[in-house]
């Protein structure tokens, strides 16, 4: 197999996924509607997504490959439940801003 | 391809999953008979801690070595499933109070369980990765399982997106030793990026260090942080322990951290183990190897001592039990990863001990906080057990006992629990920390026993009729608290035997291991642990 794809290099792409994985945290802790949160943080994991498949590519391995896989069947498990939340939410106060989910505090 | 040694290492939660699945099944065939649901997931915890007792005395280790059959996984695993048959005895009463009684509690608790266990049992990062969401997915749901209620719901939206935010540092923690190993090895070589435990550690002991695998260790560190609720990443802890329905909170205490704690465990002696005078390595590399468990032991001890600290500090001023035991779990985080940081046969067997006695003792004391709660109301002041005694001395009688064992004052195992862990750590060459858990828990016998004096010596505010036991709850608590007392009572002699260097795993047990194709270089050292002691507990629970 070809080792590497010569005319971009590996730093290139870990750079843009590193860079999407602090947009993604960064969109964790400034924004303020669930949603939002959540989308975030697939970001973030596409963002790993993308450094293992940079990886595995670079390197002729094919494991970083089917760890994307396993990433992106957890992650969509992690939706399903995680909007089932959101909606239910929802229906109990109409919002689903961050900041009224003060019920506890201490 | 796979064979039967595959699925026999991975048959305890296995079981568990295909239990879980059952329930489901059952309930919607019988949708009024939850205590078939009840008899379901017992059995099925029977079936696996019998496999698990199987693996004991067949090592087995399946998929390319990914999947241990180690003493120490195993020992672990009996834990998880005391947790989960103790959460399904606990849990029934109080959901029907609730009026959440729903069977998927039960299948729930029964998938977070095995995802618990696979955490404990992998070697393998991916593999890790996968128990840890699989324990986790299945507790967003159930600490959001009363969902009428504002708390509950709360508690499962700032879990579910703390959980999944720092899941995704766990993993772009995987991703970049993955692609570290890989360039170690691609300057030497054929690239082998590798997500293997024991390979990690050989690739790292012949190759040293780069800056992808630091940087992944260090967010490996921050997801499990997160996971075992080690401050600064503690935040989530307080609101989804308090807003979760009781019983989910204490099923969620004890079984997160022991999976998050067998997990660091692995991963820290995965990079400490290495002993760079054993092998013929650059001094380079050595240079490197020396600094890397200068900065893990260094790091791991300011944490530990920060855990001890705030978490001991802060319960102080909590007037919610549920919440104050929260933050006292917090402490306890920081007492077990002092025994984390022993890294040392002793710590290890300390670190098991205490998860065993930790769980018992705060499923217990969670036990007796759902029994105050009735219909209308949740009851979970501490001012709530005002005068307890004087009405129900028998209760009063038994949180004690586990607000002792908690606070670790002698007539309960927790004494023994803690002794055992900073003794490890005094061991290990380093009594600063030792004496500063010491210091730490005696802030903490504060609040553990603030709860006793209210109960035996504070008149009552309001009428405490009736207490709502069950059978599942009376039999769960009265194990959990004679529990408490036979293992203060058996903890010397089990002490001085887990002290004797000569208890180690047979040789033959390791005959797999050697096998493989990278030869691992620390293969996890079987725990010095009793077998017979832990099998007791673990056949007592049932």
């Amino acid at each position: 197999m070809a080792m590497a794809p010569v005319h971009i290099p590996l730093f290139y792409y870990l750079i843009v996924s590193a860079i999407l994985f602090a947009l993604g945290t960064i969109g964790v802790i400034v924004r303020r509607n669930a949603i939002i949160m959540f989308m975030c943080i697939e970001l973030m994991l596409n963002a790993v997504n993308l450094s293992l498949v940079a990886f595995s590519r670079y390197l002729s391995d094919i494991g970083g490959q089917l760890m994307v896989i396993f990433v992106m069947a957890v992650a969509a498990a992690e939706v399903a439940v995680g909007l089932g939340i959101i909606v239910s939410i929802f229906r109990n106060r109409e919002s689903i801003n961050i900041d009224t989910l003060d019920v506890m505090k201490g | 391809m796979l064979n039967l040694t595959d699925y026999l290492s991975i048959a305890p939660f296995l079981v568990i999953a295909l239990t879980g699945a059952a329930v489901l099944l059952f309930d919607l065939v019988f949708p009024k008979n939850k205590n078939l649901l009840i008899g379901t997931s017992l059995l099925g915890i029977v079936g696996a801690a019998f496999l698990t007792g199987r693996l004991w005395f067949q090592y087995a280790e399946g998929f390319s070595f990914t999947v241990s059959g180690d003493r120490f996984a195993l020992l672990f695993e009996y834990v998880l499933l005391i947790i989960a048959g103790l959460s399904v005895l606990l849990s029934d009463r109080y959901l029907q109070l609730k009026n959440i009684n729903h069977g998927e509690y039960y299948a729930l608790l029964l998938f977070s369980t095995s995802g618990a266990m696979l955490m404990a049992s992998a070697k393998e990062l991916i593999l890790i990765f996968v128990g840890l969401e699989i324990l986790s997915i299945a507790l967003y749901i159930l600490a959001g399982f009363a969902r009428t209620e504002e708390k509950s719901e709360e508690a499962a939206i700032k879990y579910l997106l703390l959980g999944a935010f720092s899941s995704a540092f766990f993993l772009y923690g995987i991703a970049l030793i993955y692609g570290g190993t890989g360039l170690l090895t691609g300057l030497h070589g054929q690239p082998a990026p590798t997500t293997q435990l024991d390979h990690i550690a050989s690739i790292v002991m012949l190759h040293g260090f780069n800056a992808y695998v630091v940087a992944g260790i260090a967010l490996l560190f921050v997801g499990l942080f997160f996971k075992a609720a080690i401050v600064p990443f503690h935040v989530w802890s307080p609101d989804v322990y308090q807003g979760a329905p009781t019983c989910v909170t204490a099923f969620m205490s004890a079984a997160v951290k022991a999976a998050a704690f067998a997990v660091l465990i692995r991963i820290t002696e995965t990079f400490l183990q290495i002993d760079p005078s054993e092998f013929g390595v650059t001094s380079d590399v050595a240079r490197q190897l020396a600094l890397a468990h200068h900065v893990i032991t260094g790091v791991l001890w300011a944490f530990a001592a920060i855990t001890m600290i705030v978490g001991n500090v802060v319960a102080l001023w909590q007037t919610d039990i549920k919440r104050m035991l929260a933050y006292s779990s917090v402490a306890h985080a920081g007492y077990i990863l002092v025994g984390v940081l022993a890294s040392n046969d002793q710590g290890r067997s300390a670190v098991l001990f205490y998860a065993l006695i930790y769980a018992i003792m705060n499923l217990g004391a969670f036990g007796i906080v759902m029994l105050l709660s009735d219909e209308k109301q949740e009851r979970s002041r501490i001012d709530d057990f005002k005068g307890l005694a004087y009405k129900h001395p028998f209760t009063a009688v038994l949180m004690s006992i586990f607000m002792f064992s908690l606070a670790g004052i002698p007539p309960a195992a927790g004494f023994f629990a803690k002794l055992y862990l900073f003794s490890a750590a005094v061991q290990a060459g380093d009594p600063g920390i030792a004496v500063l858990g010491l210091l730490a828990s005696v802030v903490g016998v504060y609040y553990y026993l603030m709860v006793v004096v209210k109960m035996w010596m504070v008149p009552e505010d309001r009428d405490i009729t009736t207490l709502t036991w069950s059978w599942g709850s009376r039999v769960a608590v009265l194990i959990c608290a004679s529990a408490t007392l036979l293992l203060f009572l058996f903890a010397s002699p089990v002490i001085s035997t887990f002290s004797g260097s000569d208890v180690t795993v047979s040789a033959d047990d390791y005959s797999a291991a050697s096998a493989a194709p990278v030869e691992p270089v620390a293969p996890p050292k079987a725990l010095a642990v009793q077998p017979h002691v832990i099998g007791a507990t673990a056949i007592a629970q049932r």
